[in-house]
C-alpha cells in the first residue's frame, strides 16, 4: 500500500461517508439516551471523526487496534458492524460484546478490535504486548493504540513507549488531543503541551497533525504505517481535535466557553471535507444525498437489530468470567 | 520397579518447569526485572538466557505497569508468556493490568478473548527483607473473578504447575514463597503433572484440620509431626490454590476431623483465612465441634529485625498451642 493519499471521487467518497456515520450513528444513541433505551456513560466522538477515520485508512486487515472509552468512531472506522455496536448500546445479547461491556467496550476479534478501554492509560501496554506477539507470529502487522492527550500524563503512557521503542515493536501510537482530559485543560496538566514531542524522550519519530482533516491524518498514518512495517519501529501522531459535545452526558462544561466551541467547529471535519468536495466538483449534492440516505438506512437497520434483539440469560451472567478455552 | 527420587530444590523446580515450558511451546518466553543478565533476583532463571537468548528470557525495564499489560496483550494475541514480577509487593505497580484488563477484559468481550497468561511472583517474609519486600498478597489476588491463584508449598507443586497453569486459558497468578526457594525435597520420578484445581491432603489425621499453603505449609507439618507426640493427629491440607478454592475436599477433611484451624501468612483481616472460615461457617457449622481458629501474620508491615519478623509470622508453636486448645480444652 502507498503511503500517499489519492484523493480522487471513490476516495473523498469514502472519508465523508465514514465520517458521517459515526456521527450519525453517535446522534442516534444520544436520541436512544433521551429515550433511556441506553444507559450508563455514553461518551461522544463528535468534532474528532476524523482522526479514527484517517487512521483506518492507512490499516489493513491484519492489523489491530486498541481504543479508549470513547470508541464509537474506531469501531465503526475499523469496520465492525453497525448492527452489533447498536446491540451492543442497548446491552443486547447480539452486542458486540454480548451486552457485557456497553458503549465503553466495544471488542470484536473478527476485525483485530481489542477493546475500547476505559482506564486512560490501560490500553498502551496492551497494544505493546498485541506488537510483540504481532512481531513474532503475524509479520508486518500494526497495532494501531489510539489514546487521549490525558493519558500522557499516566506512568502506563511513558512505559509503554520506553518498551515499544527498545523492542522496536510495530505500534503506531495515535494521541487524540482533544485539549481536554475531561474538564481540565492541557496547559494546566502538562509541561510539554506538545505532546508529540513526549516521543523525542524515547528517541521515537512523532508529529503533530491537524486532527480535523482526514486526509492530513490518512497521509500522516501512512507515512507512519510505512515507516512501521519497513520495521523501524513504533511511530507516534499527535492529532488536534476537539470534542464539539459534553465528555459524557453528566458534563455542565463550566471549563470552557461557548465562543471556543463555535471556533472548533468552524473547523468540523465533515462540513470542511463535504464544503471542499462540492467546491471542486468532485462529488455532487445527489451524490451527498445518496450517501446521506444510505447511512440512514443503515441507521434504521443497526438500531431495528438491536431492538429486535434479546437479553442474555441471566443464568449465564458468570460464563467467560473463566474461559474453557482459547478462542480459535 | 520404581527409580530413584530426584532430589533438588524449590528454585530448581521453578527453573526446570520453565525450562521445560520453553522447549515445549515457542510461543512461550519469560519476561520481567532482571530475568536474563542478571538470572533472576531469586535466581530462578539463572542460565536460562544462555540456553533461549534475550528475546525469550527478556530483561524489561522497571515497569511493572507496561510489562504486565504487555504480557496480557501478547497472550491475547497468540503468545504464551510467562512474566514474574519481582515480589509481589511490586505487582503493586501493575495491579491496574491484572486486574481491570487480565481479569476483566474475557467476560467484558463477551467471551471473544482469552488472557492464557502466567504471571510468577515472589512472596511471603522471613528473609528480614523488611515491609516493602515481605508480604504475602495472594490472598487479595484471591478476591478478583477472572483470575486463578497457585501457592505452590512443594518442590513438587513447584516443578509441574506451570506447566498447568500455561495450559490453562486464564491468567493465572503463581505465587512462590522466597523463604521455599533453598527449600530441599525429593521427588517421586513418576510424577510428570500436577492439577491445578483441588487442594492436597499432606498428612492424614483425625483430630484437627490445619487448613494452610505456602511456606505455611511446612510449618503446619512440623506442628503435626510434634503433635503427634502428643497423642493428637492433626491433618494437614494444603490449599494450593487460592482461586477458585476447592470448599470439597476441605469440607470433607473438616468434615471428619470436625476441628479447624487455618495456617496464612496473609493479614487476618479480610484474608483468604476470613474466606474460608466464613465457608465453613455457612456450610460445615452443625459438623464443628470447636469454633475455626486463624493463625495468620499480625496486622503491621513486616518489620526488619529478626524476633520481630519471626513474631509478625505464624509459627509452629502457636499452631501446636492453638491445636491443643481445641481438641483438648481445660
Amino acid at each position: 500500500m502507498s503511503d500517499k493519499v489519492h484523493l480522487d471521487h471513490a476516495h473523498g467518497l469514502t472519508l465523508l461517508r465514514e465520517m458521517e456515520r459515526i456521527r450519525r450513528f453517535e446522534a442516534k444513541c444520544v436520541e436512544l439516551y433521551q429515550a433511556q433505551k441506553i444507559r450508563g456513560f455514553l461518551h461522544l466522538y463528535d468534532g474528532e471523526e476524523a482522526v479514527a477515520v484517517g487512521v483506518m485508512q492507512a490499516l489493513e486487515e491484519r492489523d489491530a487496534v486498541v481504543a479508549t472509552y470513547r470508541d464509537h468512531g474506531h469501531a465503526l472506522a475499523r469496520g465492525v458492524p453497525m448492527g452489533p455496536l447498536m446491540a451492543e448500546m442497548l446491552g443486547k445479547v447480539e452486542g458486540c460484546s454480548r451486552g457485557r461491556g456497553g458503549s465503553m467496550h466495544f471488542f470484536d476479534a473478527a476485525s483485530r478490535f481489542y477493546g475500547g478501554n476505559a482506564i486512560v492509560g490501560g490500553g498502551l501496554p496492551v497494544a505493546v504486548g498485541i506488537a510483540m506477539a504481532d512481531k513474532a507470529l503475524r509479520d508486518g502487522a500494526v497495532t494501531a493504540c489510539f489514546f487521549g492527550e490525558g493519558a500522557a500524563g499516566e506512568g502506563e503512557f511513558h512505559e509503554s513507549m520506553n518498551l515499544a521503542e527498545i523492542w522496536k515493536l510495530p505500534v503506531l501510537f495515535v494521541c487524540e488531543n482533544n485539549l481536554y482530559a475531561m474538564g481540565v485543560p492541557l496547559e494546566i496538566s502538562e509541561a510539554q503541551t506538545d505532546v508529540f514531542r513526549k516521543a523525542e524522550g524515547y528517541r521515537m519519530p512523532g508529529e503533530r497533525i491537524d486532527g480535523m482533516d482526514p486526509v492530513q491524518v490518512e497521509a500522516a498514518a501512512r507515512r507512519a504505517v510505512a515507516s512501521i512495517r519497513a520495521g523501524n519501529g513504533p511511530y507516534f501522531l499527535e492529532c488536534r481535535t476537539y470534542r464539539f459535545r459534553a465528555h459524557s452526558m453528566f458534563d455542565a462544561q463550566l471549563y470552557r466557553t461557548r465562543e471556543e466551541i463555535a471556533l472548533w467547529k468552524e473547523r468540523d471535519p465533515i462540513a470542511r471535507l463535504r464544503r471542499w468536495l462540492l467546491e471542486t466538483h468532485m462529488i455532487s449534492d445527489h451524490e451527498i444525498a445518496e450517501l446521506e440516505a444510505a447511512i440512514a438506512a443503515e441507521i434504521d437497520e443497526a438500531v431495528a437489530f438491536a431492538e429486535a434483539g434479546t437479553l442474555e440469560d441471566v443464568a449465564d451472567l458468570e460464563r467467560f468470567v473463566l474461559m474453557d478455552e482459547v478462542p480459535q | 520397579m520404581s527409580a530413584e527420587p530426584i532430589r533438588m530444590t524449590y528454585r530448581e523446580a521453578c527453573r526446570q518447569a520453565i525450562r521445560d515450558a520453553l522447549s515445549a511451546d515457542p510461543r512461550t518466553f519469560v519476561m520481567g526485572e532482571d530475568v536474563g543478565l542478571y538470572g533472576g533476583c531469586y535466581a530462578v532463571t539463572k542460565g536460562l538466557i544462555d540456553e533461549f537468548g534475550p528475546d525469550r528470557i527478556r530483561d524489561t525495564p522497571l515497569a511493572e505497569s507496561a510489562f504486565v499489560g504487555a504480557g496480557i496483550g501478547a497472550a491475547m494475541a497468540g503468545m504464551r508468556p510467562i512474566v514474574e514480577i519481582m515480589t509481589c509487593n511490586f505487582s503493586l505497580l501493575a495491579l491496574d493490568q491484572i486486574m481491570n484488563n487480565a481479569a476483566t477484559i474475557p467476560h467484558m468481550s463477551g467471551g471473544q478473548f482469552a488472557v492464557p497468561l502466567v504471571i510468577r511472583m515472589a512472596t511471603g517474609a522471613g528473609r528480614q527483607l523488611a515491609a516493602q519486600h515481605s508480604h504475602s498478597l495472594e490472598g487479595w489476588y484471591a478476591h478478583i473473578p477472572g483470575i486463578k491463584v497457585l501457592a505452590p508449598g512443594t518442590i513438587e507443586d513447584a516443578r509441574f504447575m506451570l506447566k498447568a497453569a500455561l495450559a490453562d486459558p486464564n491468567p493465572v497468578l503463581i505465587f512462590e514463597h522466597i523463604v521455599l526457594y533453598n527449600a530441599e525435597g525429593d521427588l517421586d520420578p513418576g510424577v510428570s503433572e500436577v492439577d491445578i484445581a483441588r487442594a492436597k491432603i499432606r498428612r492424614p489425621g483425625r483430630d484437627v484440620s490445619l487448613v494452610t499453603y505456602g511456606n505455611s505449609l511446612p510449618k503446619a507439618l512440623d506442628a503435626a509431626a510434634e503433635l503427634a507426640g502428643q497423642g493428637i493427629e492433626a491433618e494437614v491440607v494444603d490449599l494450593r490454590v487460592l482461586r477458585p478454592l476447592d470448599d470439597a475436599t476441605i469440607f470433607e477433611s473438616v468434615g471428619r476431623t470436625r476441628r479447624c484451624i487455618i495456617i496464612d501468612e496473609g493479614w487476618r483481616s479480610g484474608s483468604i483465612s476470613a474466606e474460608i472460615a466464613a465457608r465453613l461457617a455457612d456450610e460445615m457449622f452443625f459438623e464443628l465441634d470447636a469454633p475455626v481458629r486463624r493463625i495468620c501474620a499480625r496486622e503491621v508491615p513486616v518489620p526488619y529485625a529478626a524476633h520481630l519478623e519471626e513474631a509478625a509470622l505464624p509459627r509452629t508453636a502457636d499452631i501446636v498451642a492453638t491445636a491443643k486448645a481445641l481438641v483438648r480444652p481445660q
